[in-house]
């Protein structure tokens, strides 16, 4: 100690005895702008602090002026890998509020988009899991196939990310053939493809070592820390919303619910992997289920509620009646009832919840969102806790946090 | 036994008698209200409770009623049971000059953050909570943006080029 | 129905020969074993082809560059096959999403800490002008806190927006006086956003 008296350290640091460091807000490794602050005892975490809201951009405030159909885009914007689910959630919502029954192909329409959603989002989050641990290629290569989910999305509604899909009541347009060729042409490649990545990773020495292990939650922490969805079902709880409170006819589809014992990052990366497979099995029931609908039947893609359902553009501008309806609809004419509903949906990354207040008038009176990543990355202090630094990385690319989710 | 909204309500009556009421069922949903100081006796025995065990917290929010003097503001608590698989709604309203309201972080982790966030829109301030401070906006920002008066657009800013987009009055 | 706008009226003609594709040669002379031109030509033909990004993505744009920079779109076919995720290195900011003010002051921080010469492309319509998010925590677009190059509109813009975006900086990054960056009009601009 005496030999280096000379030189001038800062006060207090041999006292303290440990690091402080910054990620973020920008940093490479946290996917997306959430700021962390963490102590550092040499390599091992001592504690943290997270700060979020860099993209807070007031949801709930512009949902309180807007009507409701114009509030879809909104919650695009909210887990914009798998927005078609927060798409979906919203329609549902309003029609819980509106007493609106949908026909079975639309709900059967609907399960094959939230499906193919879900394997985007979860294609996302695992191949994100390689890259930060330092497999970069499996990303490079499942990407082209996510880009499949996107022509199918386009095809449907014209847009690739940010889908605005559906209306109430069911969807603007009928699928076209394009888009079923689409489909047919995902469902034929898309299994080749996982089971590559899988043998990739999953069996990989390098990432079982790197994974095993790494940022654990015992059942019990999960839930008081109210963990939904995969890191939920990683921990040991089978809590899956589809299957708790079925929306959407996810009643007559036959699936299993995966679930991990450890809640570690291997856990939620093989839970994510068996969904995407159950997905895939939920998209071909529901195929079977549409090619029972026979004549006029098949053709039905929305229910038949004119006061809520905006009527299609080109029958606007040739059919009187459609006219009128689109007219009552857009001006705020059609009556609204008063009354609240909570509804809930299977998101990419755990239960989505809409808390919608009305009072009678054109918009919400209050709109709140459930929004599960901002509730579950609470525990990611806890979680880190003497940790180390790399395997914090991995931790959050793994519990798949969405930052324009979690800011709202 | 089923654990319908009959046996919760009158599981709640029989503890609390007169501290709970308004009872309803919008959309199938128990819904009631306390009053503020008893709010977390409530959660505790809905957590504690061997038939009710609500002990899974999926929500925290507040809504702004500006014209219910005296009790302007109000937090709803979306309790589930994940065992029987029944989920509640919990209200209780609070006025706008002294909105004190218990923490429930003792009974949840996961209340933190949501009544950081709820404090944050509505200024309801939330006794016993760790660290009550605002999480998604700024720490300068001095209002409490979701409360009905405050207009969404901040009308002090000046980083709005409104010749540019059409607002503002030089469009004609 | 015929579009208001079409799109490729008048397609290119790939200039590739045996499937390489070669930057086009500054004017200049040469004769047997030299090449003499004028050294902005170079150093703008060599800028132009090793733009470094540094992909400031916060939200859903982040998503669709990610698709950008993937295999299927390929963002390193135009020469920036290496992202920079550390400003000192960059030479181009790509923002990317909504931009709150709580972030802003971290943009205008890792602007400031780019080296010149640098350019600045605002992906979205978030980063344009602040896209459908007219509200009190959001910034209406970057160009309030620092210069912006060039705009690419889109909610999220695709991924060929995103490229003939980044085409664009290219183009202007070949066509920009050596001396630019010294000159009064350009130290007015940086004036302008209080930077020295």
């Amino acid at each position: 100690m005496s030999d280096v008296k000379h030189i001038k350290l800062p006060d207090g640091s041999i006292e303290k005895q440990t690091t402080t460091l910054n990620l973020g807000p920008t940093h490479p490794a946290t996917h997306g702008v959430f700021q962390n602050i963490v102590e550092m005892d040499g390599e091992r975490i001592v504690s943290s602090e997270q700060t979020v809201g860099y993209i807070h951009r007031a949801f709930e405030k512009i949902a309180e002026r807007r009507p409701l159909y114009q509030i879809t885009p909104l919650t695009d914007r909210l887990n914009y890998c798998s927005s078609p689910i927060n798409n979906m959630g919203w329609h549902l919502t309003c029609e819980k509020l509106l007493k609106v029954k949908t026909p079975k192909r639309v709900d059967y329409m609907r399960v094959i988009i939230m499906e193919l959603a879900r394997i985007a989002d979860h294609l996302i989050c695992n191949s994100v899991v390689g890259v930060d641990s330092g497999a970069l290629s499996v990303f490079l290569y499942v990407m082209q196939y996510r880009e499949l989910i996107y022509e199918i999305y386009e095809e449907i509604c014209g847009s690739r990310l940010t889908t605005n899909i559906g209306r109430i009541g069911g969807f603007e347009r009928n699928f076209t053939n394009t888009a079923w060729t689409k489909l047919d042409k995902f469902l034929a490649e898309y299994p080749g493809v996982l089971k590559e990545f899988e043998n990739l990773l999953t069996r990989n020495r390098i990432f079982m070592e790197r994974t095993i292990g790494a940022g654990p939650i015992s059942a019990e922490r999960a839930l008081n820390y109210g963990f939904t969805g995969p890191n939920l079902r990683a921990a040991g709880v089978d809590y899956d919303v589809r299957v708790h409170s079925p929306y959407s006819s996810y009643e007559d589809f036959d699936f299993t619910v995966p679930v991990g014992t450890t809640g570690d990052c291997y856990d939620r990366f093989l839970v994510r992997n068996q969904e995407m497979w159950q997905s895939l099995s939920i998209i071909e029931q529901a195929k079977q289920k549409l090619e029972q609908f026979k004549g006029a039947e098949a053709e039905v893609y929305h229910a038949d509620i004119p006061e809520y359902y905006l009527p299609e553009k080109k029958d606007v501008y040739t059919k009187m009646e459609a006219l009128i309806w689109h007219f009552k609809i857009i001006m705020g004419e059609t009556a609204m009832p008063a009354g609240e509903v909570y509804q809930s949906v299977e998101g990419g990354n755990g239960e989505l919840g809409f808390y919608l207040i009305s009072d009678g008038g054109r918009s919400p009176y209050r709109l709140h969102f459930r929004r599960p990543c901002f509730i579950y990355y609470q525990a990611y202090a806890e979680i880190t806790k003497g940790a180390m630094l790399s395997d914090a990385i991995i931790t959050l690319s793994s519990l798949n946090l969405i930052a324009g989710e979690m800011d709202a | 036994m089923a654990l319908t909204n009959e046996f919760i309500k009158g599981k709640l009556t029989e503890k609390f008698g007169e501290g709970v009421y308004s009872f309803e069922e919008p959309y199938e949903m128990l819904t009631f209200e306390s009053h503020k100081d008893d709010n977390l006796k409530v959660l505790q025995f809905l957590f504690d409770d061997e038939d009710l065990k609500f002990q899974f917290l999926t929500d925290i929010c507040a809504v702004h009623y500006p014209d219910k003097k005296g009790s302007e503001l109000a937090v709803v608590y979306h309790l589930h049971n994940l065992v029987d698989n029944v989920r509640i709604r919990f209200k209780v309203f609070t006025g706008i000059e002294q909105p004190d309201v218990f923490s429930a972080t003792a009974l949840y982790q996961s209340a933190n953050w949501m009544e950081r966030e709820t404090y944050d829109f509505y200024g309801i301030n939330f006794v016993g909570h760790p660290n009550l401070k605002r999480i998604l906006n700024v720490d300068e920002m001095d209002y409490f943006p979701m409360r009905k008066e405050f207009p969404l657009e901040d009308q002090t800013r000046i980083d709005k080029d409104d010749e540019m987009f059409g607002r503002g009055g030089s469009i004609w | 129905m015929s579009r208001p706008v079409r799109f490729n009226i008048h397609p290119k003609q790939p200039d590739i020969h045996d499937n390489i594709a070669l930057a086009e040669m500054p004017e200049g002379v040469q004769g047997e074993g030299y090449f003499a031109t004028g050294l902005e030509r170079a150093l703008t033909l060599a800028r132009k082809n090793s733009l470094w990004p540094l992909p400031f993505a916060t939200s859903c744009c982040g998503i669709e560059f990610m698709a950008t920079m993937g295999s299927h779109y390929d963002l390193s076919r135009f020469g920036s096959e290496r992202l920079g995720f550390t400003p000192r290195q960059c030479d181009l900011l790509m923002v990317m999403g909504t931009i709150a003010k709580k972030m802003a002051p971290v943009l205008r921080q890792v602007y400031l800490q780019m080296a010149e010469p640098r350019w600045v492309m605002a992906v979205g319509a978030c980063a344009s002008s602040g896209g459908i998010f007219d509200t009190y925590s959001v910034l209406q677009g970057i160009d309030q806190v620092i210069p912006v190059d060039v705009y690419v509109p889109g909610c999220p813009p695709r991924p060929e927006a995103i490229l003939d975006g980044f085409m664009r900086i290219q183009e202007l990054v070949h066509n920009e006086s050596l001396r630019r960056r010294n000159s009064e009009h350009y130290k007015a601009l940086l004036g302008s956003y209080g930077i020295q």
